[in-house]
C-alpha cells in the first residue's frame, strides 16, 4: 500500500453537501502540493429508478460490516493505484429527491490514477457493500433489485 | 451458548424479526445451520433466493462452519450507491 494513503469512511443519518466531502477532504490533512489531481463523484436520489415517479429512498445498512467492505476495498485500492487520499461518505435512511446518496472523493499525483479508482471503488461498493434500497413512490416502498450491469461493471478490474 | 442471527432488508420482512439468538450446543456446518433455523422458524425456507451469508461480519466460505459465540446474517444482494 502506498505508505500516505490517507482515509475518511463514514455512514452517515444525516444529508451531506459537496462542500461537507470538500471538508472531509481538506481534513485528511494532506500536504499543500502533493495532490496533482482531486476527483469527486456523487451520486444523488433520481426520479426515475426500477419505477417511475420515485419520490425518494430508504437506505438499510448492516453496521459494522458495511464498513469492514468499505475498508477492504479502500485498502486494495491504495495498493492497485499511488493514491494520496480517499474519502467515502453513504448515507442511510430516509432521503428526498437530489438529495446526496453516496459521495467518494479521491486524491492522486495524476489525473488517471484518481478518475480509476473512483470506479473502482463505486463497482465494487455496488457490488458488495452491504446496503439495501428502497424506492418510494405514491404507492409505497419497494426493495430495488441488485442489476446485473452493476455485477458486469466489477468485472472489469 | 448462543449464536446472533441477524436479517436485513427484504429477508428481515419475510422472517418478521430482525435477530433473533439461536442455541447451539456444539459447531456445525452453515448447512446444518440452516435446517436448524428452518425447524424453528418454517419461514426460513421461503426466503427470496439468492439469500448472501456473512460470519462474524465476513462474507461465509463455501465450507463456513458456525460455532457457539458468532454472528450470521443473512440478507439479500445488495444495492447501495
Amino acid at each position: 500500500m502506498s505508505a500516505i494513503c490517507r482515509v475518511d469512511i463514514a455512514i452517515l443519518n444525516e444529508s451531506f453537501s459537496a462542500a461537507d466531502l470538500d471538508q472531509r477532504y481538506s481534513a485528511l490533512g494532506l500536504n499543500a502540493g502533493a495532490a496533482g489531481s482531486v476527483v469527486t463523484f456523487i451520486g444523488q436520489v433520481r426520479e426515475s429508478g426500477d419505477r417511475p415517479d420515485v419520490t425518494g429512498l430508504v437506505l438499510e445498512h448492516y453496521a459494522g460490516m458495511t464498513e469492514n467492505v468499505l475498508q477492504q476495498h479502500v485498502a486494495e485500492a491504495c495498493a492497485r493505484w499511488e493514491l494520496l487520499g480517499i474519502v467515502i461518505v453513504h448515507r442511510v435512511g430516509e432521503m428526498h429527491l437530489g438529495e446526496n446518496i453516496v459521495g467518494v472523493v479521491v486524491a492522486s499525483a495524476h489525473r488517471q490514477a484518481a478518475f480509476d479508482a473512483v470506479q473502482y471503488l463505486m463497482d465494487f461498493l455496488k457490488n458488495d457493500a452491504p446496503f439495501w434500497k428502497q424506492e418510494v413512490t405514491r404507492n409505497g416502498a419497494e426493495w430495488v433489485e441488485q442489476k446485473k450491469t452493476d455485477l458486469d461493471k466489477a468485472k472489469r478490474w | 451458548m448462543t449464536v446472533k442471527v441477524l436479517f436485513f432488508a427484504k429477508l428481515r420482512e419475510k422472517m418478521g424479526f430482525k435477530e433473533v439468538d439461536i442455541e447451539l450446543a456444539q459447531s456445525v456446518t452453515l448447512e446444518q445451520f440452516e435446517a436448524l433455523l428452518t425447524a424453528q422458524y418454517p419461514p426460513f425456507a421461503d426466503l427470496p433466493q439468492p439469500v448472501l451469508v456473512s460470519v462474524n461480519q465476513e462474507f461465509a466460505q463455501p465450507d463456513q462452519w458456525i460455532s457457539v459465540g458468532d454472528e450470521v446474517a443473512f440478507f439479500p444482494p445488495v444495492t447501495g450507491g
